[in-house]
C-alpha cells in the first residue's frame, strides 16, 4: 500500500478518534506519519489532514483530476493546497468552492458565516480577484525581464487600488 | 507610530498581562483572543511574491500610520526582518509575535502597544494577526479591545470577505469568524492527581482544544494548558467567547479548585514538602535548564495560591517565568550565552530574586 500523500510504502496505519466523524484511517510513509503526528499538537492540522485523508478515500482517477485544478487567479493547484494545507488567495474560496466544502463541514461542521461583517463591502470579487491576477502578471512580467509590460502592469494596479489609501510617504518609496 | 522599539528595555519588564491580576488569575494566566484577517486585493502569502509581502508591510503600515486614534500614537511597529534572532526570540518569549513569524523569511512586521496588551503581526500565516492579552480571565473586555482595533484597521483596509463564508483565511480552519480565544490555565493539581487525560477527553466533545504548553515530551512540565476554540466557522463571535469563557474555562477551573482541595486535604504535608524542595532548588542550583526551572516555578506558584508559603509574591514568580527563557537572559546579561552560561547564568539570576533582590543588582 502506499502512502496518501506521496508515492513511498505506507509503513505507518493511524486511526485517528475525531468527533463527530468517527474513525478515521491514515496510511502513511514514515516521514509523513512523523509530520503527521507532530502536527498532532496542533488541531487545526490535524482537522485538515484527516478531512484530507477522507477525500483522497475518493476514486484515484477523480482525485487526479481534482489535482490538477487551478485557480485562475492565483495558480495554486488543489495538489499544492492538499499538501501544504494553506490556500493560495481569496479566490480560491470560489473557485475551489465545491472541493473545499466536505473540508469545511468535517473541520467545523457549518458551511455558513455567521457574525461580524466589514461596514465596506470590499469591492466586487471579480475586481479584486482581477487585482491579484494584475500582481501575478507583473511577477512573471519580471522574470522574464519585460520591464515595460510590468511597469504597465504596475500602473494599472495603481489605478485600481483602494482610493482610501492615504497618499504614500517618501519614505514609503525607498527599499 | 514608533518605528523601533528598546529590546534592552523590554526584557527588563513584563507586559501588562503578565501582572497575575484579574478574575481567576490564581488558576487563569492570561486570556488572548486574535482575529485572522487578510487584505482583498493580494494573494495569501504562500502565493505573495517578495514584492506582494513588502506592498502588504508598506500598505499596513501607511495605513496604520493614518490612524489618529491614542491606540497607534503610542505604539511600537517593528520590523522584524533585520532583527536579530536573540530580538525575535524575545518577542516571541513575550507572545508578542509567533514562533512561526519568527522563523519566517521576508518582509513582515509587529505593531504592539507599550503594555503590551495587544500586538497585530503582519505578513504571518495570514496577512493580519491581530491579537489582545489581558491577565486573568477576562473574555469580555479582551473581546471589546480586540474588536475596536479590528474595527479601526478595517476603515482603512479592505479585508477579503464572503458573504457565505465570512472572513477568508489562509487556512480553511481559521475561515468564518477568524477568531481563536484562548485562555491559559495553571492546573498543576490536576497533572499531581493525574486526571489531566479525563480533561482532555471531556473537551474533545464539545468543539474545544486543550493543548499543553512549554516542555511538552520533556521531562518537565510547567502544568500550563491552553483551552481555545476549535471552530472558527457557522458559530458568531459571540457564542464562540461563551462556549470559552462561560463554558469551558470555568468548569476546568472548578475541576482545579477541587484537585486543590483534596490535595490539601489528603496529602498537605507531602505537597508542603514538594513546594519548599521546589524552592530549595531553585534558590540555591548553580546551573538550571529553563524546563527545569519552569516545572519548579509551578510548583512554587502552587505553594503561593494554596497559601503554603507566603513569599514571593506571584508576581515575582511570574516575572521569572518570563525572564529566565533564553532570549530574555541574554539580553539581560548584555550579550550572547552558550548553553551552558545560560544555565549557569539562569540559576544565578533565579538565586538573585528569590531573595527578594532586584535586577539592577544582579550581575
Amino acid at each position: 500500500m502506499k502512502c496518501q500523500f506521496c508515492e513511498k510504502p505506507a509503513t505507518f496505519h493511524i486511526t485517528e478518534l475525531t468527533e463527530p466523524v468517527g474513525p478515521q484511517v491514515m496510511h502513511l510513509c514514515e516521514e509523513h506519519a512523523k509530520g503527521f503526528l507532530n502536527k498532532e499538537a496542533s488541531p487545526p492540522m490535524t482537522a485538515i489532514a484527516s478531512a484530507l485523508a477522507k477525500q483522497l478515500g475518493q476514486s484515484g482517477d477523480v482525485l487526479e483530476e481534482l489535482d490538477q485544478k487551478e485557480c485562475p487567479v492565483c495558480g495554486i493547484s488543489f495538489f499544492e493546497f492538499r499538501n501544504s494545507g494553506r490556500l493560495g488567495c481569496p479566490y480560491d474560496y470560489t473557485h475551489f468552492e465545491s472541493d473545499l466544502r466536505p473540508l469545511l463541514v468535517n473541520v467545523h461542521d457549518k458551511t455558513e458565516h455567521v457574525g461580524k461583517k466589514p461596514t465596506r463591502s470590499a469591492g466586487t470579487a471579480d475586481s479584486l480577484a482581477k487585482m491579484i491576477g494584475l500582481r501575478r502578471e507583473m511577477e512573471e512580467a519580471i522574470e522574464r525581464e519585460d520591464y515595460e509590460r510590468a511597469s504597465e502592469i504596475r500602473d494599472e494596479i495603481k489605478a485600481m487600488e483602494d482610493p482610501i489609501a492615504p497618499p504614500s510617504t517618501p519614505s514609503d518609496t525607498q527599499s | 507610530m514608533k518605528r523601533d522599539a528598546d529590546f534592552d528595555e523590554l526584557a527588563r519588564y513584563s507586559g501588562e498581562w503578565m501582572r497575575g491580576e484579574g478574575p481567576e488569575s490564581d488558576i487563569v494566566i492570561s486570556t488572548r483572543i486574535r482575529l485572522a484577517r487578510n487584505l482583498a486585493d493580494f494573494p495569501f502569502i504562500r502565493r505573495c511574491s517578495d514584492e506582494d509581502r513588502l506592498s502588504i508591510e508598506r500598505t499596513v503600515r501607511a495605513r496604520m500610520e493614518s490612524l489618529t486614534d491614542s491606540h497607534w500614537k503610542s505604539a511600537h511597529y517593528v520590523d522584524l526582518e533585520p532583527l536579530s534572532e536573540i530580538d525575535r526570540q524575545l518577542l516571541v518569549e513575550r507572545q508578542l509575535i509567533s514562533r512561526e513569524i519568527a522563523e519566517s523569511d521576508g518582509s513582515r512586521a509587529v505593531a504592539f502597544d507599550a503594555t503590551e496588551g495587544y500586538s497585530v503581526m503582519v505578513n504571518e500565516e495570514d496577512h493580519l494577526r491581530i491579537q489582545v492579552m489581558k491577565s486573568g480571565l477576562d473574555i469580555k473586555n479582551t473581546w471589546e479591545q480586540v474588536n475596536r482595533i479590528d474595527d479601526m484597521l478595517e476603515e482603512v483596509i479592505l479585508y477579503a470577505f464572503h458573504p457565505r463564508y465570512g472572513y477568508l483565511t489562509a487556512c480553511p480552519t481559521n475561515v468564518g469568524t477568524g477568531l481563536r480565544v484562548s485562555v491559559m490555565l495553571h492546573l498543576p493539581a490536576l497533572v499531581i492527581t493525574e486526571q489531566m487525560d479525563r480533561v482532555f477527553r471531556s473537551m474533545q466533545r464539545i468543539n474545544v482544544t486543550v493543548r499543553g504548553l512549554y516542555g511538552e515530551g520533556s521531562q518537565y512540565t510547567g502544568d500550563f494548558y491552553q483551552v481555545s476554540n476549535q471552530v472558527t466557522l457557522g458559530h458568531s463571535e459571540a457564542d464562540l467567547l461563551a462556549l470559552v469563557g462561560d463554558e469551558v474555562a470555568p468548569r476546568i477551573i472548578e475541576y482545579e479548585r477541587k484537585a486543590r482541595q483534596a490535595l490539601l486535604k489528603n496529602n498537605r504535608d507531602d505537597l508542603h514538602d514538594e513546594v519548599s524542595r521546589a524552592m530549595g532548588i531553585l534558590s540555591t542550583a548553580r546551573k538550571i535548564s529553563s524546563e527545569e526551572t519552569m516545572h519548579h516555578l509551578s510548583k512554587i506558584r502552587l505553594g503561593i495560591s494554596m497559601g503554603l508559603i507566603e513569599q514571593p509574591d506571584v508576581k515575582v514568580i511570574n516575572q521569572l517565568f518570563l525572564q529566565t527563557q533564553s532570549a530574555h537572559l541574554q539580553k539581560l546579561q548584555g550579550r550572547a550565552l552558550g548553553t551552558a552560561e545560560r544555565h549557569a547564568r539562569r540559576a544565578s539570576f533565579l538565586q538573585h530574586h528569590l531573595a527578594g533582590k532586584d535586577d539592577a543588582t544582579w550581575n
